[in-house]
């Protein structure tokens, strides 16, 4: 157990001590000490702008990240049952997932400018959809056969069905696609803020990056970066608990 | 020799292709035709296409393409060696695994974004800003991939080859390597689309020249359906970059058996 935990946290440890013993005379402006960034950053991060800049930006992260999941679903259920809805709407979806998503931020920018929640939001909704979408679809269209019959035989109504075995049946493709998705949301949630007079998390780095506050600036990187691993660990928490049928399903599978 | 049903899109689709496309540029024409969308904001698709037309003729627009694909293909083709080579030589030790492991879960997750104020600071608008950006992003995707692709070989080959005095090189190149092959050109798929993304974002946000940098400056200056002509160009490159990488790892894994169905 010890030995597991050095293991895991000797790197990163001798990563940080470097970091610090190597920056600690530099008088580089772009590299400034270590021990000053970390002395800046509770002078940073006050109340005051986690409640203005940080909360914001994570309130429309999660409102565009959970639009985008419940259409992605919905619209992906839909497309992938149907196969004439399928190879209608598959050259779009084809061409819409290949825009990368920053391009569409000055396109709503068009209705509804740049400062606004509604232009934000519908960015990193936008952003996030296509993943999800996508791998919905597959994952509705590569059910077993099998167990399809066998809800239609027992006579298992419409929305059981659906619950049941569709779209338990898709879940793990579609936790793939909410994965890729979340680092897509992360990349708009700061890349919408950057455009035009903005607050908010993204917006205030590139403004200390501006202002040559280079200490404040690398505490909003740190920031960011903490708050990229603390998602991805949230997001593999609640894999973990909704898909370990999943898990139990290809140990069985392997180990006969 | 057939193709993997993966690969391929569904049965009958390529019937409804045209039509389907047809419909969305039917639809694009219509709704600022019909007054539901006001004409400033979506102007109607043959506008678009006249406008992409004249683009075609303009110089600055093919010198953007350039910049954008030639920054693309550079910081992919770096990461590209920079994942490999690194995931072969971690995936390889296996003491080097266990002590990197915490690591790379941590610098993964790391928006790209993160690095752009800095960037900015050390390079400007310059295209290496773009270069950092690129490479930072697709590389994770790279080494992650090859890891997974590392650690999957079997260990009976693994025995075989060292029963024989099989080379550190001649494992790497004969038992690793082609274990890992899927895995790469999966690797190469995600790390190009991520790539194109970042490219396009610095050019949109630092205005590093290419083709991002174009929209915002038409968006600014009220070229509505110039924007839109960017951004179609910009799709079509984007298709394009999805449909190579897929012929690539067609290419590649013409032996492995998720291309060779015909076993």
């Amino acid at each position: 157990m010890i030995r597991r935990a050095l293991v895991a946290l000797g790197l990163p440890a001798v990563l940080i001590v470097l970091w610090w013993l190597l920056s600690a005379n530099s008088t580089s402006f772009f590299w400034p000490p270590l021990s000053d960034i970390v002395a800046a950053f509770p002078r940073t991060w006050t109340a005051d702008p986690i409640r203005n800049d940080v909360l914001p930006s994570l309130a429309r992260l999660a409102a565009g990240y959970l639009t985008a999941l419940v259409a992605g679903v919905a619209a992906g259920t839909a497309i992938g049952s149907s196969r004439t809805l399928r190879s209608l709407a598959e050259p779009a979806l084809e061409f819409l997932r290949a825009v990368p998503p920053p391009v569409l931020i000055p396109v709503i920018a068009l209705f509804a400018g740049y400062t606004g929640w509604t232009a934000k939001v519908i960015a990193i909704a936008l952003g996030c959809v296509w993943p999800i979408l996508l791998n919905t679809v597959e994952g509705v269209r590569s059910l077993d056969e099998v167990l399809r019959d066998t809800a239609r035989s027992y006579r298992l109504g419409r929305s059981a069905t659906l619950r049941h075995v569709v779209l338990r049946g898709s879940s793990p493709l579609i936790a793939t696609g909410a994965r890729q998705a979340l680092s897509i949301g992360v990349i708009l949630m700061v890349v919408s803020e950057l455009f035009g007079a903005n607050r908010g998390l993204g917006a205030a780095i590139v403004q200390f990056q501006r202002g040559f506050a280079i200490p404040q600036m690398w505490t909003g990187i740190v920031l960011l970066g903490l708050l990229g691993v603390t998602l991805s660990g949230l997001f593999r928490l609640v894999e973990h608990r909704y898909l370990a049928w999943y898990r139990g399903l290809r140990q069985a599978e392997r180990g006969v | 020799m057939t193709t993997a049903p993966a690969l391929t899109a569904a049965p009958g689709a390529g019937r409804w292709r045209r039509p389907a496309l047809g419909l969305l540029g039917a639809v694009v024409e219509a709704l600022p035709r019909l007054a539901i969308v006001d004409e400033r904001f979506l102007p109607p698709f043959s506008t678009m296409a006249r406008a992409l037309k004249g683009q075609l003729a303009v110089a600055e627009f093919w010198t953007a393409l350039g910049q954008t694909l030639r920054g693309w293909a550079l910081g992919l083709a770096i990461a590209m060696l920079a994942g490999i080579a690194a995931g072969v030589v971690i995936g390889s030790v296996p003491a080097l695994r266990a002590v990197t492991a915490s690591t790379i879960e941590f610098l993964r997750p790391i928006p790209s974004v993160a690095l752009i104020p800095l960037v900015v600071l050390v390079y400007g608008s310059r295209p290496q800003s773009a270069l950092v950006l690129v490479v930072y992003a697709a590389f994770w995707q790279v080494l992650v991939q090859v890891l997974y692709g590392v650690a999957d070989v079997d260990p009976v080959i693994r025995d075989t080859a060292r029963s024989y005095r099989f080379s550190r090189w001649a494992v790497v190149r004969t038992v690793v390597w082609p274990t890992a092959m899927p895995y790469v050109v999966t690797g190469f798929r995600l790390a190009a689309a991520v790539a194109l993304i970042l490219e396009i974002t610095a050019e949109l946000i630092i205005g590093v020249p290419g083709l991002g940098r174009s929209i915002g400056v038409a968006q600014s200056s009220g070229a509505v359906a110039q924007t839109y002509a960017l951004v179609i160009v910009v799709g079509l490159v984007g298709v394009a970059v999805n449909a190579s990488a897929r012929s690539v790892e067609r290419r590649a894994l013409r032996w492995h058996t998720s291309v060779r169905r015909d076993l």
